[in-house]
């Protein structure tokens, strides 16, 4: 699975993407989050206000039900500022 | 129907002659355009820089174009947004829709502002006195776009 990140959860996990083998029972994208939590104090801290994050699932807006495989590219950020 | 997302700037004068060169049925144009202010939560900004996820931002931008499309009768519509490192002042973003009448284009236009600020993926971080920070999303803005949804019957209450 390719991982972005982008804004202040770059910053915080001090990468802008990775490419990681996800464990066989991270299905969904709320388990994606709690397994990429558990890698290190920074992912930890990155990712401890759930509520200020949003993730996109091969480009499109995905909730915590929504299915991951290890052919996605998956997207971490806080809520978007443009315009 | 255009989207652009580029670093460079937009002549709006030369963009909106393009967008409605030769089309004939279009009786108005509605038009916004974003610019950099000087003043966030009360620090100076300096500069701020736009970053954005170029697969996503073009994705995104085509949907809620699409949508507008499908909602009123519009005849044109663009949407340019910048990224990378701008200056107060400078021109960021701009929604231009054109229709038969004037109604459709200010309520699309207003539209696809709301939706842009809500779903794009762009985000800022300003350039101040105390240092560079990542601008905060403003509930106002959800707000904003919330009344644009249409209700769902199937919804239950």
């Amino acid at each position: 699975m390719k991982l972005l990140y982008f804004a202040w959860l770059k910053t915080k996990t001090g990468m802008a993407e990775e490419d990681v083998a996800l464990p066989e029972d991270v299905a969904t994208v709320g388990e994606l989050l709690t397994w990429l939590e558990g890698r290190g104090a920074n992912f930890a801290d990155a990712l401890s206000d759930r509520g200020a994050i949003r993730v996109a699932v091969n480009q499109s807006y995905a909730k915590p039900g929504d299915p991951v495989g290890p052919n996605d590219e998956v997207a971490l950020f806080p809520p978007v500022t443009g315009g | 129907m255009a989207v652009r997302v580029q670093a460079e700037d937009f002549d709006v004068g030369k963009e909106l002659a393009q967008l409605t060169n030769g089309n004939h049925a279009i009786g108005g144009v509605a038009v916004f355009v974003g610019l950099v202010r000087d003043l966030a939560g009360g620090s100076e900004i300096s500069a701020m820089t736009l970053e954005h996820y170029p697969a996503m931002t073009e994705k995104m931008l085509a949907e809620i174009e699409a949508e507008a499309t499908e909602r009123w009768p519009l005849e044109a519509s663009l949407i340019i947004h910048r990224f990378g490192r701008l200056e107060p002042g400078d021109q960021i973003v701009m929604v231009a829709t054109a229709s038969a009448h004037r109604q459709a284009a200010f309520e699309s236009c207003e539209f696809l502002m709301d939706w842009l600020k809500t779903k794009a993926p762009f985000w800022k971080l300003e350039e101040t006195d105390q240092g560079a920070q990542w601008v905060d999303a403003r509930d106002s803005d959800d707000t904003a776009a919330a009344r644009w949804v249409k209700k769902d019957p199937d919804a239950a209450e």
